[in-house]
């Protein structure tokens, strides 16, 4: 698995402030592989979230490209997009992402139910994720009964279940506590292990040491880092 | 599941359910009442003029002044009025004639059968044209002095003995029901009815005091002859004889038909507002969803739902609540139409004939239909709308 960002940019359009025109993202170029962990830090407002949503195919960049094993996944149909999202990429998106009326395991299945192909073996490798990440006893319960670091944790079961090739993760420890999240940490370098990329932005300047790479954020424009 | 998705979306909203399963119920009944009423009307319309079954009816010219001749074939009030045989003679010789039919009315002031005055109705069996026809329908034969035959919606049954002016008829046959105002009516032969004239005269209930019931007619019914239209037949009595009018049945309908006309239209433009109201909040309700919603879409999206899974969840919700509103609306509307009916037909004051269940099925699936087409198209904007906005933006929302 390979997933290439080139020349990456991201403007909007904001009135309100001086100039109209605001670069969130500045010609970003990354190449993440399988197998590898690379952290992503940056000071609030910096772009991480933009970048992120754009190697997850969810906001349309306004120059360069990002391809998926040679594959230019803005140049897909958006049901193609959608499909390729589904089985390879995971995304864990900042904040709470509950589909309230769905219990905590419907919510994690949901990649699955959404095309009608659950399998047995995905209710018990859910099952598995949700004992891994301490939330199993949750499992029928609604998301209205979750505190926020359980709701995080749903939410990177939700993106772990499909065994995704690329596993985007946005401050997915945002919620929780030391112990939570070096064990959520801990739980996304053994996917690494296990094959998959996975891209983590986070203000944890611990996390550095789960990854193989650090990189950062300043006002939009990425840079590899030190790592300490 | 996925397909339950829609399902418990409506389930974990009860409040934003019931509000639209509500406001579907009520484009629902619109449609359905709407259209069963405007049927009933058209029905019954049909109804009144196979019941009428003359081209021309002559009737004393105070009848018409007074308006009691036309409340009484068409509102079902009780009226009766005489002429002179004499006078119904010389209309009698008008040329043009194809079949002519005299009747006699009469109303009674209170019978045991029925609460409030009843029409009498009698007819002359050797040439009567209107009446025998369809009394024929019920009843195999003809009926004889003191028998009568009575209307659908009267207190009798076939073998009661009912007391008019002290002068008991029997029941021979009860009529099938016709949506105007010969329901509320007795129909007896000549002889019988000129029995219960003199009663009532004898009793001194009659407004006619000095008539002489062997010599007295109501009204003449008349089919023009071949090569004669009923409006120079009618012209040509009203020329040549003062004391009565002759009345185009036609034109009775066309008075009918022009209101009927009038209240189809408002009935048309209730039903043309309430859907499209509906339709309006439909949309509002399901495009202004709240921003926990547009996020839960986003959700979708993130974890690979297509803009057209997206929308399909949308149409199915709006399917769902509108099909289950459609149902329950049609439900009500029978419920408010079946028993009110006759209140129906009051506030109206028009012929009512509820049409037949065929046409009630026609109309309960022209109301489903209605309904969820207004939610097609709300869902349709919605979906559109919903499905239009960067993920990435609505995912960024709240945080
Ligand atoms: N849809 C948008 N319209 C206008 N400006 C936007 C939009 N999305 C992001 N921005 C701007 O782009 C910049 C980067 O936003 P982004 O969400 O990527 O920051 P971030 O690095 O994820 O911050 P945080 O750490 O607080 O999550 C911010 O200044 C933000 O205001
Ligand atoms: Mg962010």
């Amino acid at each position: 698995m390979e997933l290439i960002a080139k020349d990456l940019t991201k403007e909007f359009i904001r009135e309100s402030k001086g100039t109209n025109r605001f670069v969130a993202v500045d010609k970003a170029e990354l190449t993440l592989t399988g197998g590898e962990t690379a952290v992503l830090f940056g000071r609030s407002g910096s772009g991480k979230t933009t970048l992120l949503n754009m190697l997850a195919g969810l906001l349309t960049p306004t120059s360069g490209s990002v391809t998926l094993d040679g594959q230019d996944i803005y140049s897909l149909s958006d049901r193609e997009l959608s499909r390729l999202r589904n089985q390879s990429i995971g995304v864990i998106p900042q904040g709470q992402t509950a589909i309230h009326s769905l219990t905590v395991l419907e919510n994690v299945l949901l990649p699955f139910t959404l095309y009608n192909d659950l399998t047995d073996d995905a209710c018990a490798y859910a099952a598995e994720l949700l004992e891994r990440l301490d939330i199993a006893h949750l499992a029928a319960a609604k998301p209205s009964e979750l505190s926020g670091g359980e709701l995080k944790r749903m939410a990177i079961a939700r993106a772990a279940v499909r065994r995704p090739q690329l596993l985007l993760a946005d401050e997915p420890t945002g919620d929780l506590d030391d112990e939570n999240t070096r064990e959520v940490l801990t739980f996304l370098k053994e996917l690494a292990a296990s094959g998959s990329a996975v891209f983590i932005v986070t203000h944890e300047n611990d996390a550095a040491d789960y990854a193989d790479r650090a990189l950062r954020m300043n006002k939009g424009v990425l840079t590899e880092a030190e790592k300490q | 599941m996925f397909k339950g998705l829609a399902v418990k979306n409506l389930k974990g909203r009860p409040v934003r359910t019931a509000v639209l399963v509500i406001l579907t119920v009520l484009l629902s009944v619109t449609v359905f009442a709407g259209t069963v009423i405007v049927q009933s009307l058209r029905s019954g319309l049909d109804s009144l003029g196979s019941r009428l079954g003359a081209d021309i009816m002559v009737v004393p010219r105070e009848a018409t002044s007074k308006k009691s001749f036309e409340n009484m074939i068409l509102q079902g009030s009780t009226g009766y009025f005489y002429m002179n045989s004499s006078v119904a003679e010389k209309v009698e010789r008008t040329e043009g004639i194809g079949d002519l039919s005299e009747q006699f009315f009469l109303a009674s002031t209170s019978a045991s059968c029925c609460s409030v005055s009843v029409q009498i109705i009698g007819f002359d069996p050797e040439t009567d044209f209107a009446v025998t026809p369809w009394i024929k329908k019920s009843f195999g034969r003809e009926l004889e002095k003191f028998e009568v035959v009575v209307g659908n919606d009267l207190n009798a049954f076939v073998g009661d003995e009912l007391s008019f002016y002290g002068t008991k008829v029997t029941v021979a046959a009860k009529l099938e029901r016709t949506g105007t105002s010969y329901d509320t009516a007795v129909f007896a032969n000549e002889e019988t009815i000129k029995e219960l004239i003199r009663s009532s005269i004898d009793r001194g209930m009659n407004d006619f005091t000095d008539v002489d019931p062997d010599r007295a007619v109501s009204c003449i019914l008349i089919n023009t002859a071949e090569g004669y239209t009923p409006e120079e037949v009618a012209n040509d009595i009203n020329i040549h004889n003062t004391k009565v009018r002759a009345v185009r049945t036609q034109e009775l309908i066309s008075g009918v038909s022009d209101s009927l006309g009038g209240v189809s239209k408002i009935v048309g433009i209730l039903i043309a507002a309430v859907w499209v109201l509906g339709a309006v909040i439909l949309l509002l309700t399901f495009t202004m969803s709240s921003h926990e919603r547009r996020k839960e879409f986003a959700v979708l999206r993130v974890v690979g739902a297509s803009r057209g899974k997206l929308a399909g969840i949308v149409f199915r919700e709006a399917l769902i609540t509108c099909l289950l509103g459609g149902v329950v609306g049609i439900a009500v509307g029978l419920l408010l139409l079946l028993p009110f009916s006759g209140l129906i037909e009051q506030l109206l004051s028009l012929p009512y004939l509820m049409p037949g269940a065929g046409r009630i099925v026609l109309c309960a699936l022209a109301a489903v239909a209605a309904t969820a087409a207004a939610g097609a198209i709300a869902a349709a904007i919605s979906a559109h709308r919903i499905t239009g906005q960067d993920t990435g933006a609505i995912l960024r929302g709240d945080n």
